[in-house]
């Protein structure tokens, strides 16, 4: 058996491979960049070796370091994790060469399925079945054309080294395709150096669904069923689940089998994934396969009971599957909510800077767990990935796994960078997702224009102001409860409040039934509000309403609160009937126009200001360089505009939001 | 027998109009409440008593005999919040626009002296066109004898200006002699004078809101301590202030109950400070990490942004903090923050609130603009300010505590009374670099040698065992513990008293 694993990779995953090891009585190694001294999988780990700086390409992908760090710390094998070197032959040859387990597939199969067009000609030929197009080189425009038509529009034209987008183009007619032809192998050849382009049809309605498979040295190989990951952000997943809702049993037991097919005929060992794209009529097409463990793969695990982290290592370590096909079934629904640290309120901006807070849900076994690389006080840098941790629930239906995820979501506190909590918790109340109608387009067409806050009901609102007057009562309670007041003559607090946010006001009537239990009349109902988990001061209030859970972010504002609830953030005002009253005087101030302002995006120095007042500038020019974290950042117009004002110069330092320059 | 009390309801009804319905429904229509709504937002519900509500003016001239509305621009009396008594006067715009008359002034002046004499604050809404021309030098008499009891109060009581209208001319120097000056954003402004005159004399062309409104004076005048959205806000924000604060100088701050542990551990504390010294952490983070329920009433947020001031419980009393801003110029001391920083320890010691003082200052700023407007005297202030202060006085050291800085931010040669550093913390007379490039000066030119030095000086003085050895530091703590830690000397704290010898009063450098 294997005795000691170095992890060559960071953040989440290293952690989570960490606790598979520790399990089973392995010891750690892990390998951290100067940006990682501090982080969570070097805690974790037992021992952790430097590597080198912050850039992944001076460290964590860099295969002699890894090698170097191997033979320091003695391990006998190799996780390499997602990412990084996970699908890099030479790694796992290198590897081989000093006799140190790699715990993934064999060289051949990650060369093999390393080529978008060699793994396609592969799948094919063990009878997996392909998007249809043309596996050859195409010759030239009119030659795609031939081909498109033999497809049948409309048809994908693509770059075989392609990625991410560029080198790829969507024909539905005969000109289209001689046009996009020519864009996409000048795009490959400018962006890949590679101007290899190849056809296909284009799927409709497309789901991307991707098989599980394990399989051992000794030529056994399972799937673990599928994990639909269709909620997409220009091709980044963002939600994931076990099973999906679209498969039917012989869907499922086909792709399943087409999958294991494909594994075997590349000799494959340890876990991958069959990815698939799905049309609208369940017909099913190989997208690639990933020679490695997968971010999502915890719904699997959730849904299967099986470990796949101790499952590659003991099939690294040579042992036989103890798992048949026959061992495999589908317990109940999971889920998995990615939380990255960029600000859906900025249009996903990738967002720096320290957790000034970062408390997940308690993870609850097989029902809430958080994979998770981070720490309150740890420190999120520009080097990596920004998914900081994987938020996954179960449940025994697809409907309570969802329920389970909105809690877990709103206990999830995560304060000082921007993150997409919010947006997660608007897509499960959102009614299409709910209804499993989703497709890969699903984030595009419904938030066209971005992220704005999720809408909340009438309903959802009146218990959230029925919270806030229950709360608000036991704080000026307190408040009244000072020394030095004067005897007999206190603040009587009363229980008729009047709760406002946005346009909506409700009135309400609060009475104490006693163990921090309220009574808050709304209107025609009443609703028993539950405050004994909350002490004036918490920042997470997990509040019951009528027996059912209601956890709310709270931060205290003026005259209330600013609370925050599935995705919504309301600031909530909680006044006497007479106050509010007044309230009602107050002018509504129009927040100020900053369509003409260049705001600084982020706390920093300005280095230089490259134009002057009066100058025109044109879209896209440079108008200043701001020093954070050490980086240089060049602000530039959005627009052609006159620059009227400049309120900063070299050397000033800002704040989020500081207006650097107006326009006219 | 009961017609003259219905009289009496009569008459207050009428008083309470004021200047009547068409200049109330004005003064909502500009976004404010009148002069008694803000008592009523001010103040514990059905807590106020008003004086002198049938108080009118003596003047004769142009024609003001004919005109005379009960209470003369000015809501006097007393009241609570949260049961405390504090006095109030609030001057109604609707009543010959808010300007102050002898007897104005009069009413003010009551409640000044009764304020005085039971100790409990005096909290003044601020609404008024100025002096009332007709009444002449009456009327700066008026202003005067105002003056002269906001001198005769201060430190003995607190006093807080709520500037909500115009306070122009001689009516701003009673606020400025208060403790705090608040502000309602577009609807307040205070200035000497106004942009008509400033354009006659001086040819500047300026508007009312850039002379001497609520930005102007919260971020470059630093005249207000604070700015709110709207009359609500700044109302219940004065409340909550007034929760902070002791009614008189012979009282101990006030203590609200907490549910706060003040054993918590914070172990994200234990990364706020950078690996690399250069590089700046959010200093507020320390601040609302040891107070109560993260809950800090900053003041004078917008100003020397260098130097964080303000309010936080412990243990649910109530305790003033200052502390080094390294977000901004690296957290250093220049004429703003020292100024902003004494001002605010002053007022501390004058009311028996502990002080905390959190350090990582790397220095003073250097250069001509601070050398030319007299950093020598104003960095003085807060060197003095802390050398006077009596009461209970806690310093947590972060990380750089360099050369007089050192000294100015409260450390134990200022008579703090415990001293406390991270191990982060770096207590020496300046930087390596700096330090070395003086001390060896005859090898500058050789970079291998200087950079020997440097690491060398690191080692031996970069730290805070230096310091400790000496015991200028009472004990090393680890940055989770620093709630614990402070809790706990704040309550050893609690029964010390120190005196200076006697004096008439200081000579602080003005």
């Amino acid at each position: 058996m294997i005795q000691k694993i170095l992890i060559a990779n960071r953040g989440e995953i290293a952690c989570r491979v960490i606790k598979s090891a520790r399990k089973m009585g392995i010891k750690t190694v892990a390998v951290y960049s100067d940006a990682d001294a501090h982080a969570l999988h070097v805690r974790m780990a037992d021992e952790a070796i430097h590597i080198g700086p912050a850039p992944a390409n001076q460290s964590y992908i860099v295969i002699d370091k890894i090698m170097e760090a191997v033979r320091q710390s003695g391990a006998d094998a190799v996780h390499p994790g997602y990412g990084f070197l996970s699908e890099r032959a030479e790694f796992a040859q290198a590897l081989a060469k000093e006799g140190v387990a790699f715990i993934g597939p064999p060289t051949g199969a990650i060369e093999a399925m390393g080529d978008k067009i060699t793994s396609k000609k592969l799948a094919a030929e063990a009878g997996v079945s392909t998007v249809p197009g043309y596996m050859g080189l195409i010759d030239d425009a009119e030659h795609a054309v031939k081909i498109a038509n033999e497809i049948g529009y409309p048809v994908m034209i693509k770059a075989s080294a392609g990625g991410g987008g560029k080198g790829m183009r969507i024909a539905w007619t005969d000109d289209e395709a001689r046009e996009g032809f020519a864009l996409s192998k000048s795009e490959a050849a400018n962006s890949f150096g590679d101007d290899r382009i190849f056809i296909e049809k284009f799927v409709t309605q497309p789901r991307h669904i991707e098989i599980q498979v394990l399989g051992d040295q000794h030529g056994n190989c399972i799937y673990l069923n599928e994990r639909e990951c269709s909620i997409q952000r220009r091709n980044q997943k963002v939600i994931e689940e076990a099973p999906s809702p679209f498969l039917d049993e012989a869907t499922r037991k086909a792709m399943g089998e087409q999958s294991v097919a494909l594994a075997k005929a590349v000799d494959y060992c340890s876990a991958g994934t069959v990815e698939f794209i799905v049309d609208g009529d369940r017909n099913f097409y190989f997208l690639e396969m990933n020679t490695r463990l997968q971010v999502e793969h915890p719904v699997t695990e959730l849904i299967t009971g099986v470990d796949l982290v101790e499952q590659m290592i003991r099939v690294a370590a040579g042992e036989e599957l103890s798992l048949k096909q026959e061992d495999i079934g589908i317990n109940g629904w999971a889920i998995e909510s990615r939380l990255y640290a960029e600000d859906p309120f900025r249009n996903f901006l990738p967002s720096i800077g320290r957790l000034t807070r970062y408390r997940p849900p308690a993870e609850v076994d097989q029902k809430v767990r958080n994979d998770t690389g981070v720490f309150e006080g740890g420190e999120i840098s520009m080097y990596y990935d920004p998914m900081i941790a994987k938020l996954c629930t179960w449940g025994p239906d697809r409907g309570q796994a969802i329920e389970e995820m909105r809690l877990a979501l709103d206990m999830f506190e995560v304060e000082g960078i921007g993150h997409n909590l919010p947006f997660l918790s608007a897509v499960m109340d959102h009614p299409r997702f709910v209804s499993g109608e989703i497709t890969t387009a699903f984030i595009a067409e419904e938030y066209p224009d971005g992220f704005e806050g999720a809408p909340l009901s009438v309903a959802q609102e009146t218990r959230l102001a029925a919270v806030a007057a229950a709360a608000n009562l036991v704080e000026a309670r307190r408040a009244a409860q000072i020394s030095g007041a004067m005897a007999g003559r206190g603040n009587v607090v009363g229980g008729d409040w009047v709760v406002t946010m946005g346009d909506s006001r409700f009135e309400a009537v609060v009475a104490d039934r006693g163990d921090w239990l309220f009574a808050v009349t709304i209107g025609e109902e009443t609703f028993t509000i539950d405050l004994e988990s909350w002490c004036p001061g918490d920042l997470l209030i997990h509040a019951g309403v009528d027996g059912t859970p209601m956890p709310i972010k709270v931060a205290p504002a003026t005259d209330g609160y600013t609370m925050r609830y599935r995705g919504a953030s309301r600031r909530v005002f909680v006044r006497t009937p007479r106050h509010a009253e007044l309230a009602e005087l107050m002018p509504e101030k129009v927040p100020a126009d900053t369509s003409k302002m260049l705001l600084c995006p982020m706390p920093g120095l300005v280095v230089n200001i490259a134009v002057a007042e009066g100058e025109e500038v044109q879209e896209g020019q440079a108008l200043c360089t701001v020093e954070a974290m050490k980086m240089e950042n060049v602000l530039r117009a959005e627009k052609k505009g006159v620059v009227s004002k400049i309120n900063a110069e070299a050397g000033t330092s800002l704040a989020v939001d500081d207006v650097i320059m107006e326009f006219e | 027998m009961i017609s003259i009390l219905e009289q009496l309801e009569e008459r207050r009804a009428q008083a309470r109009l004021g200047g009547g319905q068409r200049r109330i429904d004005a003064q909502h229509a500009k976004g404010k409440l009148t002069a008694r709504e803000r008592i009523e937002v001010l103040l514990d519900d059905g807590s106020f008593e008003e004086y002198d509500m049938f108080k009118t003016h003596r003047c004769t001239d142009f024609g003001m005999d004919e005109q005379h509305i009960p209470g003369d621009g000015v809501v006097t009396g007393w009241g609570t919040i949260n049961g405390r008594q504090v006095y109030v006067f609030s001057q109604d715009f609707t009543v010959f626009g808010g300007s102050l008359s002898e007897t104005h002034a009069e009413k003010i002046c009551k409640i000044q002296d009764m304020a005085l004499k039971v100790g409990a604050p005096v909290i003044g809404l601020n609404d008024s066109g100025g002096a009332r021309i007709q009444e002449g030098v009456a009327s700066l008499a008026g202003y005067a004898d105002v003056f002269q009891r906001n001198i005769e109060a201060s430190g003995v009581i607190p006093q807080i200006s709520v500037i909500m209208g115009p306070c122009a001319g001689g009516a701003v120097y009673s606020p400025a002699m208060t403790d705090f000056i608040f502000m309602v954003k577009d609807t307040s402004y205070m200035f000497v004078t106004g942009p008509d005159v400033v354009k006659t004399v001086t040819n500047e062309t300026v508007t009312a809101e850039e002379l001497g409104g609520a930005k102007t004076h919260t971020s470059k005048s630093s005249v207000a301590d604070g700015a709110f959205e709207n009359d609500m806000e700044a109302l219940a924000e004065v409340r909550r202030l007034i929760d902070f604060l002791p009614l008189n100088n012979r009282e101990k701050a006030p203590i609200r109950p907490s549910f706060d542990d003040a054993n918590r551990i914070d172990d994200s504390l234990d990364t706020l400070v950078p690996a690399n010294a250069n590089t700046p952490y959010d200093m507020k983070e320390l601040i609302l990490k040891i107070a109560d329920e993260h809950d800090f009433y900053e003041i004078q947020a917008d100003y020397a942004k260098n130097m964080l001031t303000g309010f936080i419980r412990i243990e649910g009393q109530t305790v003033g903090v200052y502390a080094n801003q390294p977000m901004v110029l690296a957290g250093c001391l220049d004429i703003d923050s020292s100024r902003k920083a004494a001002r605010f320890v002053r007022f501390c010691d004058c009311f028996e609130i502990p002080i905390l003082c959190l350090v990582d200052v790397p220095g003073f700023l250097p250069g001509t603009a601070q050398e030319y407007n007299g950093i020598i005297k104003h960095g003085a202030k807060l060197l003095y300010a802390v050398g006077e202060a009596t009461v209970p006085k806690v310093t947590v050291i972060t990380r750089k505590a360099y050369g007089g800085a050192y000294d100015v931010m409260q450390s134990k040669h200022m008579k703090a009374d415990v001293n406390y550093a991270w191990p982060t913390a770096e207590i020496a007379v300046m930087g390596a670099k700096g330090a070395t490039e003086i001390l060896y000066r005859s090898e500058l030119g050789d970079p291998d040698k200087i950079a020997a030095r440097t690491a060398a000086y690191e080692e031996r003085f970069a730290n805070p065992f230096v310091a400790a050895e000496k015991g200028f530091i009472d004990e090393v703590i680890m940055p989770h513990s620093t709630r614990r830690r402070v809790a706990r000397a704040f309550a050893a704290l609690k029964n010390k008293r120190e005196e200076r010898p006697w004096k008439k009063h200081d000579n602080i450098p003005l």
